[in-house]
């Protein structure tokens, strides 16, 4: 297998951007990614994109083909995946091995969601669909309350307090204001947390992460090639994904992400490192409870030990290890199918020194961390300087 | 709507029917056509449940998706029941306060939503608390 | 071929409003209410349940009971007037909530007493030979009109008897049943209407008594007996004030009709009324001890059953949950979350 490097990386603006459509957002992060590596574009052998519901939440199928098409690519190879939250490190996977394998040199992966253009209510319909359509949702579940019933048996199994919980948000809030693309980007307190409205108890509006448009882009080429192109290529170490059951109560565990925990090895594996080595992460954040479980799963903290570890301050920019540097899924947004995508170009542009006053001190070993659904899907990618 | 998909679903909805895989014993809800353990090795028969469990996690969801305003706000719990497997439902007839983990519950069938006051009625089942 | 009960169950639904509750709602003196029709309370069906969903709680109640596989039962009759569907029987859906398959099923209508229809109906095809078991189910979920007399009374709730050949198994004998219809315009919906309408003072005297009387007169000569043969009696319940009224026109002590008479603390719950009043006699009789049954339905007419009952009742009592405990287990609404619970209110 060749050694692969992310060249190039761009992204949309995460929010409720009401004028620009599906298309337009990847084209936006398309054209950012391009020109952060110079490339004419004629180079692009295949395409992967990462979307979760454009067919529920835009009536639109066939994204491989409408992207190659929107962007002048026919007529390369476009492949969509999808893997609910997840599709975005899915693509950025598929792109991997595409260049790893040799069948091609230059490949770019990308990620998308458009969320606004239906109703609330819709949404929440559309995201459910990650998990049990037929046995979860079906009876009433909705993602909050999917994630809901994890922090309800963490509570329980190991005394975390919903204010541990909310100093997740505070933290990915504080991080996000230094991140021009992020959705939000004001401070909150722990008060403002704890006194928003119930979503699904224990979770509340400021536990959850927002409903997004957004795109991201990053170009991947085989390592030598990467450096005639740009200076600071990002090389890709470690790739590792696992999947779970579909449903929460079919797992063993409510208190961990099983898959995370399979993924992580398999990337640590390869890369050969251990979780104490990794100096930044982008952890998969969609609730606090989310980020609590991801610490302890990538093995940055033991068991039980995420909430108060991330109250006390030990996951804040430049403490022990900085989790979530663009404001994680809570506050830089969570655009579905793009957030594995975010990931990477947050990863990238941290290693590359150019995060600006989020910037990590001289970060050696970065890892992005992308969950689908409840846990039936998850993908660790750890990247280091080229 | 989905007349086959619901009609599909009926006996495992409205009796807790699911399988059993007679060369591991596992029991599972809901039916699926191949055991995860024992994969295309596996015998699988029919598996009538009890009803009867208690209460492994639960929360107060107060933002609906569409179809299930009208419930809201509900207790959506997971079950564990007595034979074994877990499952997710509402539990009914009872305030957020009354439920903790561990709380004993049993099944009743119950309204879960209706395609407008045109369409069909879709029944499952949801739980109650067991006082005995 | 004797015949008769071998299992029963009842639902009530868990939630209550009182007389006081909706009377401060219409500007209405609760005590005359309260006085009058004899009622202090109602059962309510929480926002998920319907007359489909009362009607299987109770039927797998009386499976217990009687010790019953629902795969055995031949025939599932469900009468109210309150069907989740015009067109879709909610027959079919106990019979798929039970597992009965091989079996006839129908839904029943005559306003109230189509419950006892559905057992009449049962005891025909048992005592014919053609099935071993049949279930004859009342079941509502009643619409009263908002600030209208009778939303004070329209309750919620089921029964379910199992009707059966095998003396073994018999816990009631159903001894004979005499029925007597006319058509009186007391009580009546219209189609696409939301709400019945009906006669005031013209439901008494014209439909009530003259079929309650009718009936029980013709069954007590049909079985060569007057009424200090019987220890209970259990009448149709519109309210709490009417049975009396009957027990008095017909010489019957007003104590045999108190352990039957439950809509002062539920309501009147419609098909299911009398059978509920029967089941609450059942939960209590001696084998030997005869009950006679009156059903009413407006439009009108009225079943009667003579009813002995027998001693494997002391056994099955044992697996049954009595009617006694869903009476006790209540929660008491406001009117605004009554007008939640029943869908009143438009635009929703």
């Amino acid at each position: 297998m060749r050694q692969v490097a992310v060249v190039g990386v761009g992204l949309s603006k995460f929010g409720e951007i009401w004028n620009r459509s599906f298309r337009e957002l990847i084209a936006e992060a398309g054209v950012m990614a391009l020109n952060d590596c110079n490339l004419h574009g004629n180079e692009i052998e295949a395409l992967f994109i990462g979307t979760m519901a454009s067919g529920l939440l835009v009536g639109q199928e066939h994204i491989g083909a409408l992207i190659a098409d929107h962007m002048g690519l026919n007529p390369i190879p476009a492949t969509r995946v999808e893997a609910a939250c997840a599709s975005g490190s899915l693509a950025f996977r598929q792109a991997y091995m595409a260049v790893a394998s040799g069948l091609h040199d230059v490949v770019v992966a990308g990620g998308v969601e458009k969320m606004t253009d239906v109703n609330v209510n819709d949404a929440s319909l559309a995201l459910g669909a990650a998990g049990d359509a037929d046995w979860e949702l079906f009876n009433g579940a909705t993602f909050p309350g999917l994630y809901a019933l994890m922090a309800r048996r963490y509570m329980h199994e190991f005394g975390a307090t919903e204010e541990q919980f909310a100093a997740v948000a505070v933290k990915n809030h504080k991080n996000a204001v230094h991140n021009p693309y992020a959705q939000f980007q004001k401070e909150i307190t722990l008060e403002t947390v704890m006194k928003s409205k119930m979503v699904a108890s224990p979770l509340k509006v400021f536990d959850c992460s927002p409903i997004t448009d957004g795109a991201a882009v990053a170009v991947l080429m085989p390592i030598d090639k990467a450096k005639k192109f740009v200076d600071c290529p990002v090389e890709v170490i470690g790739s590792g994904q696992a999947s779970d059951t579909i449903a929460l109560h079919s797992r063993k565990s409510l208190t961990e992400i099983t898959a995370t925990r399979v993924a992580a090895k398999k990337a640590y594996e390869m890369a050969k490192l251990k979780p104490r080595d990794i100096s930044l992460a982008e952890v998969h954040d969609c609730f606090t409870i989310a980020e609590i479980l991801a610490i302890e799963d990538l093995g940055f903290f033991g068991r039980g030990r995420g909430a108060k570890a991330t109250a006390d301050g030990k996951t804040a920019l430049n403490s022990e290890i900085s989790i979530n540097t663009s404001g994680g899924l809570k506050g830089k947004g969570h655009p579905v199918g793009a957030t594995g995508v975010a990931q990477v170009v947050e990863a990238t542009l941290q290693l590359q020194g150019k995060a600006g006053k989020r910037q990590v001190d001289e970060p050696k070993y970065a890892l992005t961390h992308n969950v689908g659904g409840s846990g039936a899907t998850a993908l660790v990618h750890i990247f280091k300087k080229g | 709507m989905s007349l086959a998909s619901t009609w599909r679903k009926t006996e495992s909805r409205y009796r807790l029917i699911g399988i059993q895989c007679e060369t591991c014993k596992g029991k599972y809800f809901p039916p699926r056509s191949i055991c995860p353990i024992c994969r295309r090795k596996g015998k699988i028969s029919e598996f009538s449940f009890s009803g009867n469990g208690k209460v492994y996690s639960y929360t107060f969801i107060t933002s609906a998706s569409t179809g299930y305003e009208k419930q809201a706000p509900y207790i959506f719990a997971i079950i564990e029941l007595k034979e074994g497997p877990k499952i997710s439902a509402q539990i009914t007839d009872a305030k957020p306060e009354e439920i903790t983990i561990g709380t004993p519950v049993k099944m009743s069938l119950r309204k879960i939503k209706e395609d407008g006051a045109g369409g069909i009625i879709y029944y499952g089942y949801k739980f109650v608390v067991d006082n005995g | 071929m004797k015949i008769g009960i071998v299992g029963y169950g009842v639902y009530v639904p868990k939630y209550r409003i009182t007389v006081e509750e909706i009377a401060k709602v219409w500007g209405e003196e609760a005590h005359r209410i309260r006085d009058g029709l004899v009622i202090h309370e109602k059962a309510v069906p929480n926002k998920d349940e319907d007359t489909a969903t009362f009607s299987v709680e109770a039927a797998r109640n009386a499976l217990r009971m009687a010790g019953i596989q629902g795969k055995e039962i031949g025939a599932v009759f469900v009468g109210s007037e309150s069907h989740p569907y015009a067109v879709k029987p909610t027959a079919s859906m106990v019979c798929s909530a039970i597992g009965a398959k091989e079996s006839t099923a129908s839904d029943m209508e005559f306003a109230c007493k189509a419950g006892t229809v559905a057992i009449q109906c049962c005891m025909g095809l048992v005592k014919g030979g053609y099935i071993k078991y049949g279930f004859g189910i009342g079941a509502d979920s009643a619409q009263g009109r908002p600030g209208d007399a009778l939303e004070y009374t329209a309750g919620a709730g089921a029964a379910a008897f199992l009707i059966g050949g095998n003396k073994q198994e018999i816990i009631a004998e159903i001894e004979g049943t005499y029925s007597y219809t006319t058509d009186t315009p007391d009580f009546w919906r219209r189609e696409h209407q939301e709400f019945p309408s009906h006669g005031g003072r013209f439901t008494g005297e014209p439909a009530y008594f003259k079929h309650v009387i009718a009936a029980t007169k013709g069954l007590l000569a049909k079985m060569n007996r007057t009424v200090e043969d019987y220890d209970y009696f259990v009448f149709h319940q519109p309210n709490g004030k009417f049975p009396k009224l009957a027990a008095g026109m017909l010489k019957v002590d007003e104590a045999k009709i108190r352990d039957g008479l439950v809509t002062p603390c539920i309501g009147n719950t419609y098909s299911a009324a009398s059978l509920i009043g029967l089941a609450a006699v059942l939960d209590k009789a001696k084998p030997g001890e005869k009950i006679l049954v009156t059903s009413f339905g407006s439009g009108a007419g009225s079943d009667s059953f003579s009813i002995v009952v027998k001693e494997p009742i002391l056994e099955k009592r044992k697996n049954a949950i009595p009617l006694k405990k869903y009476i006790e287990n209540k929660e008491y609404l406001g009117y605004g979350q009554y007008t939640v619970h029943k869908n009143l209110l438009k635009g929703l």
